[in-house]
């Protein structure tokens, strides 16, 4: 068992209270799922677009099923979790408003980490680059990125308000996944990503 | 009270010799779905390792239409190995070391389970086609008066494929408390139009046949032969797909160079279809056939719950692992997910592996590591979730 994971991963799993039930919506290789379920004793439940992650997180003991954030999200009833996980996805879903609203409907809170569209390299390279960015969070081309909802920190928090959520938490984190604590104006700036812990309000 | 054991087929006999039995329904009978109370029966099945002092490592594996309770052992008929022998065995994904493992003729079967070719209790005439019609649900109720005669209180696990799969969802539906994990493989919460289309053509092939006789062939000493190697044959092109066919034969000749201009099997395929039905008729027997085939044309989990399925896992306890083969298009894989789907209306703990494979239906009987692979992981989750001892 190792106990090691991904720094973002590792904040998100420390917002997750043992004994609890959580979906994580794009797991990935199911790392997160495996530290909730191994150290936090989580009822953790993963969905993951490619077949191949999902039978590899199934041979590894995960619950975890084929599917993705924007269709199948609407199958679970109301309140069918304590958490909902969405790690690093948000960007790549074709209505994260709708996906946000299932989430918080499924779930009792909801966990969202994505990449700042607002961090200054990123200005930078659209501003005197005149190209596309690419960012080590963000390392797409243009016209194969799956990211076609980008968001900085501000926009996100904008969301929120307008849809009346909650924000219990909000983390931001700079280039080495630490968390860094500034004023929101500068945290747009310099956060390369963020992580937000949601309540229906 | 003993139940007439003599009177039984050849298979029969050498089925009854190689495993256990139970005769049931003794003092309560058996209330089928149709109406009908049936007891005392019989119950033919085989059991593999041993049940743990907690009784909580018995797994439970449902046979698929034709097969039997002669999981992982030379079959006593045929001489073959167990249909699930990759699978099941020493050193194998189920283990008889670390489980006991059980499997049961189904009800309406011919490999020693009560069905039409026993003998009705009350006249001592055999049933034949007066054997009530049984569903999936009645086998499961079968294998469920089972495990009280035995003293088993709970399953760690109920695997099965095809009608097997069904069996799985029903024990799943019917007895949430009882299956602490489920394992519904290329299988579907209701039979397909198309499906009930391929077995009316089977079951009209058997009662077609001459030495049917109306379903008494047997007080008649005949047998439909004819009729069940074609039902088998027309069966047995749904187990395959396209490319395994094409692959496995092409346009190939059996034994000569050129077209015959005749109704020989020119064709590899056709010999080795013709093959496949006359050797079924040997360990298989006509009217069960048509009875199981029955069973899984009125399976239909959806319907006994109000027409919603999510309805048949309210509230359930258990952990799903389903699987599907992409090649499959007797139970294609939108079968499967359907029943994700309504997991996951439940809020169920559910995993679901589609497996690459171009072998078709069958896939799930042959070596598929994919599947292999899914299982082991998925068992050895469940089982320390169970608190199983040493479940590798």
């Amino acid at each position: 068992m190792n106990a090691a994971i991904r720094v973002d991963l590792q904040l998100i799993a420390d917002m997750v209270n043992p004994t609890t039930r959580a979906l994580d919506v794009g797991c990935g290789d199911g790392a997160l799922l495996a530290y909730l379920v191994n150290f936090k004793r989580v009822d953790a439940r993963g969905m993951e677009l490619s077949q191949a992650g999902v039978n590899a997180c199934v041979a590894n003991g995960l619950s975890v099923i084929q599917g993705d954030a924007d269709a199948d999200l609407r199958d679970y009833p109301d309140d069918a979790f304590d958490y909902v996980i969405l790690s690093q996805t948000l960007q790549a879903t074709r209505e994260p408003r709708e996906v946000l609203r299932q989430m918080l409907r499924v779930g009792k809170r909801a966990i969202v980490s994505f990449p700042n569209f607002a961090h200054w390299q990123v200005r930078l390279r659209l501003v005197f680059g005149g190209r596309m960015p690419e960012t080590p969070s963000l390392p797409f081309k243009w016209y194969d990125t799956p990211n076609i909802h980008l968001c900085s920190i501000d926009d996100f928090r904008a969301l929120c308000r307008d849809m009346g959520v909650r924000i219990e938490r909000a983390i931001v984190l700079d280039r080495a996944s630490k968390p860094i604590n500034l004023p929101p104006l500068l945290a747009n700036l310099l956060g390369e990503q963020a992580v937000f812990m949601l309540r229906r309000d | 009270m003993a139940v007439e054991l003599d009177d039984l087929t050849e298979a029969e006999r050498k089925a009854l010799a190689q495993c256990r039995h139970a005769v049931l329904g003794i003092e309560r009978p058996l209330r089928l779905d149709c109406g009908v109370d049936l007891g005392p029966y019989r119950v033919a099945y085989q059991t593999y390792g041993t049940l743990n002092p907690d009784k909580s490592n018995a797994v439970l594996i449902c046979h698929a239409l034709t097969l039997d309770q002669f999981v992982a052992e030379q079959h006593p008929v045929t001489g073959k190995e167990g249909w699930w022998e990759s699978l099941v065995g020493p050193g194998k994904v189920i283990d008889p070391a670390h489980y006991f493992v059980i499997c049961v003729n189904v009800l309406g079967g011919c490999m020693g389970t009560t069905g039409p070719l026993a003998r009705e209790p009350a006249s001592g005439a055999p049933w034949n086609l007066r054997f009530p019609v049984v569903t999936v649900g009645d086998m499961v109720r079968a294998q469920a008066a089972l495990l009280d005669h035995l003293g088993i209180p709970d399953l760690f696990c109920v695997i099965g494929g095809s009608m097997g799969g069904m069996q799985v969802l029903e024990w799943a539906a019917s007895y949430p408390a009882r299956v602490f994990s489920a394992v519904p493989i290329a299988c579907a919460a209701r039979h397909s139009a198309q499906n009930i289309a391929f077995h009316e053509v089977g079951r009209q092939a058997i009662m077609a046949d001459p030495e049917w006789k109306g379903g008494d062939y047997r007080l008649h000493q005949t047998a439909p032969a004819r009729g069940l190697a074609v039902a088998r044959m027309t069966a047995h092109i749904t187990y395959l797909s396209e490319q395994a066919l094409q692959r496995k034969f092409g346009r190939a000749l059996q034994d000569r160079n050129a077209l015959g201009f005749g109704f020989d099997a020119d064709f590899q395929v056709e010999s080795y279809l013709r093959y496949q039905g006359a050797s079924f008729v040997d360990r298989f027997d006509a009217n069960s056939y048509l009875y199981i085939t029955r069973a899984m044309d009125y399976f239909d989990l959806a319907g006994a719950h109000g027409g919603v399925l999510a309805n048949a896992f309210r509230g359930t306890p258990t952990r799903y692992c389903l699987m599907s083969f992409t090649s499959d298009w007797l139970f294609p894989t939108r079968e499967s997910r359907e029943i994700v789907h309504a997991l996951n209306a439940a809020a169920a703990n559910v995993s679901f592996v589609e497996v690459e494979s171009d072998k078709g239906h069958d896939a799930f009987l042959l070596e598929e590591p994919e599947m292999f692979r899914t299982l082991a992981g998925f068992l050895k989750g469940a089982g320390t979730v169970r608190g199983l001892k040493d479940v590798s």
